[in-house]
């Protein structure tokens, strides 16, 4: 599945910069997130509950960020498992354009489900992804406005 | 009221399936019951690095987590093909290893590497989540096309360029140099789409070990049993077949799918010696989708050659056959001796030549479903006559007469003997009880309400009975394909039939209690029949290839002329008479032209109490036989759809649907009805709804009913169905078998019709409504270009 969007933040880029390499605003805003946990400058690990159609699971994943051209783009690649549910990888670039003191977030997702998830899901994943994305910018922002750290609990 | 041969007596089964009576095997509860959840694979082909089963393990309930390493270790057997087919060349096929568990590599979606024992269902399920199945993707072949591509990766080391056979049946250079003179070729690009069987009940089983005795007893889904007990016992040495007990009790629906030994029932058993427990594991559907063989999946380039007589010259094949990831238990006959054998059709074809490859893709292996490569062969043949009758500017109808075969025996170039039939009659009925004459005019009214009206025909022909031992055992059959049964007269004259069929829904237990009540003149409530247990009936092939009648019955008719017999022989002694004068009617044995008889529980009575019987005579009253057909029975048919076509949607209706069968003698119409209702609606499914997709990773994207579409009651029209009947000279009911020629013989009426409302052949399987416009929009595109 490819899918591509566009989200306007209210902040300034190096401040949407900074969020998205921070374990703690990933965590806060990625939905159904439960532990994100930095173990380089540039991996994460994650627990994120997901449901898709009929099937709900927990994925257990490691994330990557690679690309790195601060504060401008990277491209962040996951891949989790969710057990009997199957398995969901992927990769997005990312981009931020500042814009009048706001950020312009442009990305561009390249995701592959597999097993149970693939076989029940497969008509439900892009509504589903984008919702997800979303529900991740609505969160983003929130987080942004709210100083951060407030959030980062 | 008559329950004999012909009459539509009600199916004693169905008081306590429609009563919710029935027993099932995940209805079967047995005492130290644990509970199997397998964990499968997510990717279509990839290497088990690791498993890590600790935290499975320790979880709440778990009595056991067990791996392929293990079920090797203990010399459990890989999984077998029941059928060698040899490629042209002569050389064996290349089959690749299957275990019960995978060991080091998985390779289709579904692939089981553990299985989880617990107590509960649901302590196993939540167990399987924490089995941590660490994976090296590897690239993926997920169609026939895809796994024939030059650089393809090999699903199995041992079949190059994932051929698994190169099988070849007829001339090829007779049938090209027939080709090369036709006045007129046909060629075809015919797919057969994947299926998915979806019997109403899924897979399940029940393992007992039982270490006092060191015994198996299995309860399971199978179409049959004792095949299962001889292949688990013979090679996957799970034990030696007097130490293992398999039942089928009530089985919900096989259609084929309940035909083959699979990994679970293998594991269950296994893990049962394993654990002390005996375990239980039924499929969900979502289980069934990724676990149940799948069927059909063909590709097939053919060219057909006429002459300017419309006279059929030359049939010339070439099939890329899909067989999954691993070899199923008759995966290699399906698409060989039971697809190309039948190419001939209902004509008289001089030149034919197949060619079918047999390969390997990372998918769900692939077997026989309901008709099994007859389907097949016969939406092949007919779409190709419909095809070359309009291409040639013929009625459809007539090119098929001119090509009938007419007289039997009839000996085709593709192994086939037809040993009977009436072609040209079944097309006479069919077009009668189809109105065909009034077509034009329904046509002309359906265009007036802006519809497009079709009307497609197919004369099916199929081979069951199966089948003569001898005969599929020269072409590489694994087993004989016989039938056994016994008859048991007790001394109160009730009788016991056990039989090796097995009833999953065809209604043996009336079906086959007529034919004995009409023998001897009793009450079919008198008979009873046995099947489904290895411990019961003293052996059998099971029910299949529309075999339960024509093989099944002939064997039972085999033990009651022994039992009549000696039932003569008691009562001539008893009556002082001579044998020959002895008759059986109406519950009596007589002496012909006298007062004298006994009562046939009298008989009985005599047999056990053995105080009267004739010098030397054994008692009791009980004949076993065994009998092997002397040829396959062919079954045949004319089936016309006609269908209207919203040319606004794309969405097509089943206006009629005729179905003229020839199955020869017929035992209870109404259950035979039922037969061809359900095998139509199977094919309807085919032709219209269902199709299995895969994504070019291998990854299932119909795995459930969200998007695997089953017909419902509102897709199928009401059937009008005539019987035909000409006689099966090869066994002594004079029947052919009526199992499976609906699934065979109505997607190509229901495709032929489609498109001769649309007015585009290029068609393919399921004409699903945007396929249908599609088509549509195709054929009308030079007239708006205009």
């Amino acid at each position: 599945m490819d899918m591509t969007g566009e989200y306007r933040i209210s902040a300034p880029r190096e401040v949407v910069w900074q969020a998205l390499n921070s374990a703690d605003a990933l965590k806060a805003c990625i939905p159904g997130c439960e532990e994100l946990a930095k173990t380089s400058d540039t991996g994460f690990t994650a627990t994120v509950v997901q449901k898709i159609g009929p099937v709900k699971a927990r994925f257990n994943g490691e994330v990557q960020l690679e690309n790195i051209n601060a504060p401008e783009s990277y491209t962040i690649r996951g891949e989790g498992k969710g057990g009997v549910a199957g398995f969901a990888k992927g990769g997005a670039d990312v981009h931020l354009a500042d814009d009048g003191g706001e950020t312009v977030l442009t990305y561009k997702v390249n995701a592959q489900i597999g097993g149970k998830l693939a076989a029940l899901g497969s008509r439900l994943i892009e509504s589903t992804s984008k919702k997800l994305a979303a529900k991740f910018f609505e969160n983003f922002q929130t987080y942004l406005n709210d100083g951060g750290a407030g959030r980062a609990s | 009221m008559s329950t004999g041969i012909g009459a539509r007596v009600k199916r004693k089964e169905d008081k306590r399936f429609i009563t919710g009576q029935g027993r099932y095997t995940d209805d079967v509860r047995v005492d130290n019951q644990a509970y199997a959840a397998f964990v499968r694979s997510p990717h279509a082909h990839a290497k088990v690095t690791s498993i890590d089963k600790s935290e499975a393990e320790a979880a709440e309930g778990v009595i056991a987590v067990l791996d392929g390493r293990q079920l090797t270790g203990d010399g459990i057997g890989n999984l077998i093909c029941g059928w060698a087919v040899s490629s042209k060349d002569g050389s064996p096929m290349n089959m690749g290893p299957w275990s019960a568990l995978a060991t080091d590599r998985v390779r289709y979606v579904g692939d089981a590497v553990a299985v989880v024992i617990a107590e509960t269902k649901q302590q196993a399920r939540d167990a399987a989540e924490l089995v941590a199945v660490e994976y090296e993707e590897l690239p993926v072949v997920a169609s026939s096309t895809a796994a024939l591509e030059d650089g393809a990766v090999q699903v199995h080391d041992n079949a190059p360029g994932n051929i698994v056979f190169d099988w070849e049946i007829g001339d090829e250079a007779a049938t090209d140099a027939a080709l090369a003179g036709a006045a007129h070729v046909t060629e075809m690009r015919v797919v057969n789409n994947r299926l998915s069987p979806n019997p109403m009940e899924p897979r399940s089983a029940v393992a007992i070990y039982d270490s006092a005795e060191d015994h198996y007893t299995l309860y399971t889904t199978s179409q049959n049993p004792h095949v299962a007990r001889l292949v688990l016992s013979a090679f996957y040495n799970v034990a030696p077949e007097h130490k293992l007990r398999v039942i089928a009790p009530d089985v919900g629906g096989g259609f084929g799918a309940k035909i083959y030994i699979y990994p679970e029932e293998i594991t269950c058993l296994w893990a049962s010696m394993k654990t002390g427990r005996s375990v239980k594991w039924t499929a969900d559907r979502s289980e069934a989708f990724v676990t149940d063989a799948h069927g059909r999946d063909h590709v097939t380039h053919a060219r057909m050659g006429f002459d300017a007589n419309g006279k059929i010259v030359g049939f010339k094949v070439d099939t890329h056959a899909n067989l999954g990831a691993y070899m199923s238990l008759f995966s290699s006959a399906t698409p060989t001796y039971l697809y190309a054998t039948l190419l001939s059709g209902q004509y008289d074809i001089q030149n034919i030549y197949g060619n079918v490859k047999g390969i390997y893709t990372n998918t769900v292996p692939v077997d026989a479903y309901r008709g099994a490569g007859r389907p097949e062969a016969t939406f092949l043949v007919e779409r190709t006559m419909e095809t070359a009758a309009r291409e040639m500017g013929m009625d459809p109808a007539e090119l098929r007469r001119r090509n009938f075969i007419g007289s039997f025996p009839h000996q085709t170039p593709v192994i086939m003997t037809y040993d009977a039939g009436d072609f040209a009659g079944n097309l006479d009925m069919g077009q009668a009880a189809a109105d065909v004459a009034g077509f034009p005019a329904r046509k002309a009214e359906a265009a007036s309400r802006g519809k497009l009206r079709g009307l497609g025909y197919s004369c099916y022909i199929e081979a069951c009975g199966i089948a003569p031992s001898a005969a599929v055992g020269s072409l590489g059959a694994g087993v004989g394909l016989w039938e056994s049964a016994e008859v048991r007269v007790n001394p109160v004259g009730t009788i016991e039939i056990l039989t090796g069929s097995h009833s999953h829904g065809q209604g043996h237990e009336t079906t086959f209690a007529q034919i004995v009540g009409e023998r001897f003149g009793l009450p079919i409530e008198n008979v009873s029949i046995v099947h489904g247990d290895t411990d019961k009936v003293q052996f059998g092939m099971g029910t299949y290839g529309s075999r339960s009648g024509a093989v099944g019955m002939s064997a039972i008719v085999k033990a009651m002329d022994k039992v009549e017999a000696k039932v003569k022989k008691i009562a001539a002694h008893v009556l002082e008479a001579s044998e020959d004068d002895i008759v059986i009617e109406g519950g009596a044995v007589k002496v012909a032209g006298t007062d004298k008889q006994m009562l046939w529980h009298e008989v009985g009575l005599a047999a056990y109490t053995a105080h009267n019987l004739p010098a030397g005579m054994e008692p009791g009253l009980k004949e076993t036989a065994f009998y092997d057909p002397v040829n396959f029975t062919f079954p045949a048919g004319c089936y016309i759809a006609e269908v209207e076509v919203d040319p606004e949607t794309g969405v097509t209706k089943i206006i009629q649907f005729t179905a003229a069968d020839d199955f020869g003698t017929v035992i209870n119409p109404m259950i035979v009805e039922g037969q061809v209702h359900g095998g139509a609606a199977q094919g309807i499914g085919q032709a219209m709804l269902e199709g299995v997709v895969y994504d070019e990773d291998g990854q299932l994207l119909t795995g459930s009913y969200m998007d695997y579409c089953m017909p419902r009651a509102d897709d199928v029209p009401f059937y009008r169905i005539e019987h035909n009947k000409t006689i099966c000279p090869g066994n002594p009911l004079g029947m052919k078998g009526c199992g499976e020629a609906g699934a065979i013989g109505t997607p190509p009426a229901i495709i032929n019709a489609i498109t001769d409302a649309i007015g585009n052949n290029d068609l393919q399987m399921p004409a699903t409504p945007l396929k249908v416009w599609t088509a549509l929009q195709a054929a009308q595109k030079p007239m708006a270009a205009e």
